[in-house]
């Protein structure tokens, strides 16, 4: 109760930080926000499970680019629901396909979803309407976003907390353990994962969509940037992808180095993150968090 | 019969390339997602040496292929090694972790292109004569890179099917548990595999560079379409890979001539679902 409380309070102090900060802060927070919901989301299916999904970017650049198109035609709560509908009947797609088998079939398809995303949005765009890039002229301001998009963190966090506690927690758990014991126990696997991964899509495809009016114009290579499935990863391992505060703990110090990164070093810094990457899978295998528990039991003092 | 032709010559790079790929699953047991990078990497020395110095692409091939076996042996030594220690056995851990690891080593390879090489599509004319087959006018590059890739393919199916050292390769695929009751070095064994993987990335990226042109952005699409051949063809399945190879380069330059260049790889997706769906353990595996 008390964590719940605390967690609010917090919620509402950030929800009134933009009357304080300038429009570059803002810029930050929300950049912040978007790849808290996204680490959050990811989480939610792939913490548990252990099914590594590296098409983080498909689903995002899916929201961004059903903006894109609707924006003009549709009001904008209308475009919204359109875009999670869209994420969702993908990810059903993808997870029917793929989650009946093993592990290794849905990371191998989810690694080049993007890509076939992008190419066959390229193939459409040039061949059948010819307009290669879009712009979003939509009336909201850097501050709604960031409401919005807090928002989406809110219910990233939210509903992991809700998951972790219900049935559908403790059975995601179990597949994470050992599929086998899993299915004997009575888990009906291919339901439980696509139910799971089907809301982590949708809220991931609900960020591409939130953050979407940023950028203003808008293409394919553009919102299918392989960085954001590769950041949302890493963030959400550093920090300990099956804790509820894991992606968060992992996405605000990353994402300052990315961005601090990104204006030094513009050339290098995917080298850098790529090694980052491989030092968190030796060093830190489990996350920070599990990082500190460790150091906390190793001086003999136990949780109260 | 122009499809059929270049078909089949694409097909053998992508025979090649999936053959590396199952070599590295199969025997040493790791997911390497970084393999398109490999490839790449391999193709753009080719480039190099042939611009700056002046080295003809099928002398540089000669040092490429072993340099690539001597990266793979070192990559597996320092990377791969601690990573099989520590998952004890535990395939489930050893394959998340070799993703993720593999998912690192990507971004690492891509940059370090990126900043040597540029953005730019590169590309080199190199004998690029017609020839004269069946009818179909083919540029004697591809010609040389389909005999390479042939070659070196069909050489290591009948190393892997004949020889003593073949067999110690297979029964570390089949039973890695096992292998050491008959005196296995499995660690020796995985780290030979995964060696030999990366040559055959490292020949078949080359080969690539003769006729092809390609970017640094292009390793994912290298690395989905020999994962895709080896799901075809049945994960650990070096003939099926090979058969899956070639039928992958039919299609795709089926769907290029006729559809749209652009959809390649939307049509290697279809095939990967078709397979997913009716045979998941692959167009010529057996039901287990």
């Amino acid at each position: 109760m008390i964590r719940l409380a605390i967690a609010l309070a917090a919620l509402a102090a950030l929800a009134v930080v933009p009357m304080f900060v300038s429009e570059y802060e803002l810029g930050l927070m929300i950049g912040m926000a978007s790849y808290v919901a996204l680490a959050s989301a990811w989480a939610l299916f792939s913490g548990h499970t252990r099914y590594i999904s590296l098409a983080t970017v498909a689903f995002y650049g899916t929201g961004a680019y059903t903006v894109a198109v609707l924006n003009e035609t549709l009001p904008y709560p209308v475009v919204i629901l359109c875009a999670g509908l869209i994420g969702a009947a993908m990810a059903l797609l993808v997870g029917l396909s793929t989650l009946r088998l093993s592990g290794i079939y849905f990371v191998i398809f989810t690694f080049g979803l993007a890509e076939l995303v992008r190419q066959l949005i390229t193939w459409y765009e040039v061949t059948v309407t010819g307009t290669l890039g879009r712009y979003i002229f939509l009336d909201l301001t850097a501050r709604d976003i960031y409401w919005q998009m807090l928002a989406l963190v809110a219910i990233a966090i939210g509903l992991t907390a809700w998951i972790n506690r219900s049935r559908l927690g403790l059975a995601l758990r179990a597949i994470g353990d050992d599929e086998v014991v899993a299915a004997h126990s009575g888990i009906h696997l291919a339901r439980t994962k696509l139910f799971a991964f089907t809301i982590s899509a949708t809220l991931i495809t609900l960020v591409g969509a939130v953050a979407s009016p940023r950028w203003v114009y808008v293409e394919p290579l553009i919102v299918f940037n392989p960085t954001v499935s590769f950041l949302t990863v890493i963030m959400a391992l550093l920090g300990g992808a099956n804790r509820l505060w894991g992606p968060l703990v992992g996405a605000i110090p990353l994402f300052l180095l990315f961005e601090w990164l990104s204006v030094n070093f513009p050339d290098t810094y995917p080298i850098f993150l790529g090694l980052m990457f491989i030092a968190v899978v030796f060093v830190l295998p489990n996350g920070l968090l599990a990082g500190f528990d460790d150091l906390r039991a190793r001086f003999g003092r136990t949780r109260p | 019969m122009t499809t059929l032709v270049l078909g089949l010559v694409l097909g053998g790079t992508y025979a090649l390339l999936a053959l590396g790929l199952t070599l590295q699953y199969g025997i040493a047991r790791i997911m390497n997602l970084a393999y398109g990078e490999v490839t790449l990497l391999a193709a753009f020395v080719l480039v190099f040496l042939f611009q700056s110095a002046g080295l003809p692409p099928l002398i540089s091939i000669l040092l490429i292929g072993p340099s690539g076996y001597l990266a793979g042996w070192l990559l597996y030594t320092v990377m791969m090694r601690p990573l099989v220690q520590r998952a004890q056995g535990n395939a489930g851990k050893l394959e998340v972790d070799s993703i993720l690891a593999t998912f690192g080593l990507l971004f690492v390879l891509q940059g370090i292109m990126l900043v040597l090489f540029g953005a730019n599509f590169t590309s080199i004319s190199y004998l690029d004569q017609g020839i004269d087959v069946f009818g179909v006018s083919v540029a004697l590059n591809r010609l040389i890179a389909f005999a390479i890739c042939l070659v070196a393919g069909l050489s290591l199916v009948v190393l892997l099917a004949r020889s003593r050292w073949g067999l110690i390769l297979r029964a570390v695929a089949l039973t890695p548990g096992s292998a050491p009751l008959v005196g296995i070095d499995v660690n020796k064994v995985s780290r030979q595999g995964f060696a030999l993987g990366t040559a055959l990335a490292s020949v078949g990226g080359a080969s690539v560079a003769m006729y092809q042109t390609f970017s640094a952005n292009d390793g994912v699409v290298f690395t989905m379409k020999a994962l895709i051949i080896v799901i075809m063809g049945g994960v650990g399945n070096v003939a099926g890979a090979l058969a899956a190879g070639f039928a992958l380069g039919l299609v795709e330059t089926f769907v290029a001539t006729t559809f749209d260049p652009g959809l390649t790889l939307a049509a290697t997706f279809t095939i990967f679902l078709a397979v997913l769906i009716w045979r998941p353990q692959g167009l010529f595996g057996r039901r287990q």
